[in-house]
């Protein structure tokens, strides 16, 4: 529906209305309910089987997990776990908090530990997120209260995805019911109950007031959530200027600019950033980017600064690793390519192509108008660009096939702050390194498997300082996302995309 | 009429049997939903694990087969986005689509028979000008403008009605007033047109010479005929009706089957799909089997047809 989302004529109508519009009244602070709306179906509540923001968040307001990140410190916290310790190298005890309920009564024990892990373990069970999990091999009950988790692989990722991404089910209920019985009724630990559910409709939650003591997330100030899908993003803010919303995210930056005087408008900056990939291998088609002055050529030539100011706004700035400054490891000092279009000509004639180049470039998941500004500043040098559209899965596969030179789209590092999340997918060997650069991917491995945070930091940096020499990507930007809220609502967002309700409050 | 009516019901049946098979290949023809159900942040070795789990590398027509086997047992599967049995997903959106489709086709009829009779009646006249304008006016306006407007001026601004949802029988008002107007220019038209070309007839000549009033000659004599491309056209329009407008439904926030069609789509749910082509395809072409036998009670000279 993104032909309704920019149409201008109805957009600017909209806006221009809005100064007719009476103050918002007081949305759902009145009946303590928070109202949100996304632009997408939530997926199935059964964490373990969604691929998208919004079913996550929805599932992390309903499960907990052994630990938990505190984002604004990046400390990991005690959560269903009171204490954890390496034993060894390859083995995480874990001393589990005692008095836990889940939302139908049950105890927190040990078995829902070993139960609930074991269960998404087994391939069969089609757990979306592998990485999630495929760093685990068993997990053993020591007693009531101690269970020990031992390691498949080393995985510097490890404890990241134990905090919050692994919640746990309550054994009894999930071995009567299933996947499918969860995804129906989902039954947590968390600090919100759902408490009615019309699949990607609409969810009504209520606090759980028997949420533990103790836990990280606290104990929530607002009483019920109710979240619908709202597709059309003008419809969104009708909603929001009536006071029939209190929440909604990623409005577009022009948009926010025009509501910001009605609204609460808060911006962040996420984990996600834009690049693009370009095909050094090739699997035997002879593309212009296996040529290094190319690539550079392609590098100076995009004025990157200009088009971060156009079309991204907020708190958006452009990169040069190949990974997101927010990441633990992602080291700054590398080449830095300044738009230089006059020095962009004279490697691409240096490279043997005084009188321009032709290249394809899909792009995914990304706004057309970007993807033609860049088009336009590469024609500028001479490097002349087929821009072609596709869904992101289209677009992947024939990358992954080595059918395009140049992929332009976007990576979220599933929210986490660690550069392990997106220079291994890219450059750590898999099927979508399209470069195959032995010592990168053996800097990235080492990185990878290591506990030792200097290591990997030095290992991450030596791998993002051949990156950038090479020229392999073209780094963009990275993203912000813009809130829109009643003015009654505290919230804050945090670069995970996380939303996190049970933080918010009324004025 | 029997025979007729059984020939009818085959090629139904069969038309939405074909068009289920095709739209199964066109599925994977655009793409391959094991990547799609991946989503962005699916490795390779995710997309892998998916085509197992799913049974997704099985040869397409076994996949089909199997599919339309459970679906002729009455179970359409597991919904692989919202981990859920389809029907009830299904049954959930087609009550709303039914109510909403239903609603706006019915004032469709209820405006553009009488505005087409009303017309005819003195083509070029007062009427006719402002009957042509608004289908005019219902053609050239997209629906999402329309339906922006008007949530802006009763929603916002007056907070007569709910802007968005249909969580209660206010939610349906604007929608239903916005899908009616999207249907009535075509079907207000064709009345005319037909309405114009049957008062000059000759039975209706003389119909008049033997003293009939003017209501017992529009609606007795000439409408009967005026209608029979108009029942071709309503069953089309209705059927469009219940296919969902996935405009309207975004912009109304009515989560319908339109809508569900759409995004399962995007997000490669075959189950849903194929249920809800299978669903649709049969609304089709009971919709227009049912418009040929209307037609075929009209005028008996198209029973032989």
């Amino acid at each position: 529906m993104k032909i309704l989302g920019t149409t201008a004529l109805a957009g600017a109508l909209l806006a221009a209305s809005f100064a007719f519009a009476p103050a918002p009244a007081m949305a759902g602070k009145a009946d303590d309910t928070l109202n949100a709306a996304f632009a997408l179906e939530p997926e199935a509540l059964d964490t373990y089987k969604i691929a998208g923001r919004e079913g996550l968040i929805l599932a992390r307001h309903i499960y907990d997990g052994l630990l938990y990140k505190d984002l604004d410190t990046g400390e990991i916290k005690p959560a269903l776990a009171k204490a954890w310790r390496f034993v060894d190298p390859m083995t995480m005890e874990f001393d589990l908090r005692e008095g836990v309920t889940f939302h139908n009564g049950a105890k927190f024990t040990a078995d829902d530990v070993v139960y609930t892990l074991t269960t998404v373990l087994d391939p069969a069970y089609g757990t979306r997120f592998r990485i999630a999990i495929d760093w685990i091999d068993k997990v053993e009950k020591v007693s009531d209260f101690k269970v020990r988790i031992k390691m498949a692989k080393p995985f510097a990722g490890a404890v990241e995805m134990l905090a919050d991404a692994l919640p746990i089910y309550p054994a009894a209920y999930f071995k009567e019911v299933g996947s499918a019985g969860m995804a129906a009724k989902p039954v947590g630990t968390g600090p919100y109950k759902l408490t009615e559910m019309t699949p990607g409709i609409r969810y009504a939650f209520e606090r759980f007031d028997g949420h533990y003591a103790g836990s990280p997330k606290g104990k929530p100030a607002i009483g019920k959530i109710v979240v619908r899908t709202i597709p059309e993003l003008n419809t969104q803010f009708a909603e929001l200027m009536a006071g029939k919303l209190d929440w909604t995210w990623r409005i577009p930056p022009d948009q926010a600019a025009r509501l910001a005087s009605r609204v609460q408008i808060v911006n962040g900056p996420i984990m996600r950033i834009s690049y693009i990939g370009m095909t050094v291998t090739g699997k035997g088609k002879d593309y212009p980017t296996k040529n290094l002055k190319v690539r550079q050529a392609i590098n100076h030539a995009v004025n990157r600064e200009a088009i971060v100011k156009a079309f991204a706004g907020g708190a958006s700035q452009v990169l040069n690793s190949a990974c997101n400054p927010k990441q633990f490891g992602c080291a700054q000092d590398v080449t830095k390519y300044a738009y230089d279009p006059a020095k962009a000509k004279a490697l691409l004639a240096e490279a043997g192509f005084a009188n321009g180049v032709d290249i394809e470039m899909v792009f995914a998941a990304m706004p057309r108008p970007v993807a033609e500004a860049i088009a336009s500043d590469l024609g500028k040098v001479g490097i002349r660009v087929t821009l072609n559209e596709q869904q992101y899965a289209a677009g992947v596969q024939k990358w992954r096939a080595g059918e395009l030179p140049a992929f332009f789209t976007n990576w979220g590092s599933y929210g986490t702050g660690d550069v392990a999340f997106i220079i291994s997918n890219f450059f750590g060997g898999g099927a979508d390194d399209l470069v195959q650069d032995k010592e990168v991917m053996e800097l990235v491995n080492a990185a990878d498997t290591s506990q030792d945070r200097a290591l990997r930091e030095a290992n991450y940096a030596k791998a993002l300082k051949k990156i950038a020499d090479q020229a392999y990507w073209l780094p963009m930007y990275d993203f912000n996302i813009n809130y829109g809220l009643s003015k009654d609502l505290t919230f804050k967002p945090h670069p995970d995309e996380f939303a996190r309700w049970w933080l918010s409050s009324w004025k | 009429m029997l025979p007729f009516l059984a020939r009818r019901l085959i090629v139904a049946a069969l038309v939405a049997l074909a068009v289920s098979a095709v739209a199964f290949g066109l599925m994977f023809v655009s793409g391959d939903p094991a990547v799609v159900l991946a989503g962005q942040a699916g490795r390779a070795q995710d997309v892998e694990l998916i085509r197992q789990a799913y049974g997704l590398d099985r040869p397409i027509p076994l996949q089909f087969l199997s599919w339309i086997g459970n679906a002729f047992a009455g179970n359409f599967g597991t919904s692989l986005y919202f981990n859920l049995p389809v029907a009830p997903i299904i049954a959930e959106r087609l009550s709303v689509t039914l109510v909403l489709g239903s609603a706006a086709f019915l004032l469709a009829l209820v405006v553009a028979v009488p505005l087409g009779i009303l017309a005819s009646l003195k083509p070029g006249g007062t009427i006719d000008r402002i009957a042509l304008m608004l289908a005019v006016l219902g053609q050239a306006i997209p629906s999402f403008w329309l339906g922006l407007i008007l949530i802006v001026i009763f929603g916002v601004w007056y907070g007569l009605v709910p802007i968005s949802g249909t969580e209660s029988w206010q939610g349906y008002i604007l929608p239903v007033v916005v899908l009616n107007y999207y249907a009535m220019p075509a079907l207000m038209r064709l009345t005319r047109a037909g309405m114009i070309d049957v008062l000059t007839a000759d039975y209706i000549r003389t119909a008049r010479a033997k003293g009939a009033s003017q209501p017992r000659v529009l609606l007795v004599h000439a409408l009967r005929n005026a209608v029979l491309p108009l029942v071709s056209l309503a069953a089309v329009q209705f059927g469009l009706m219940l296919s969902g407008s996935i405009v309207i439904e975004s912009v109304f926030a009515i989560n319908g089957l339109g809508r569900l069609a759409w995004e399962s789509l995007l997000r490669s749910d075959l189950p849903v799909v194929q249920a809800i082509i299978l669903i649709l395809s049969l609304i089709y072409v009971t919709l227009t089997t049912a418009a040929d036998l209307i037609n075929a009670w009209l005028d008996p000279r198209l029973r032989s047809a």
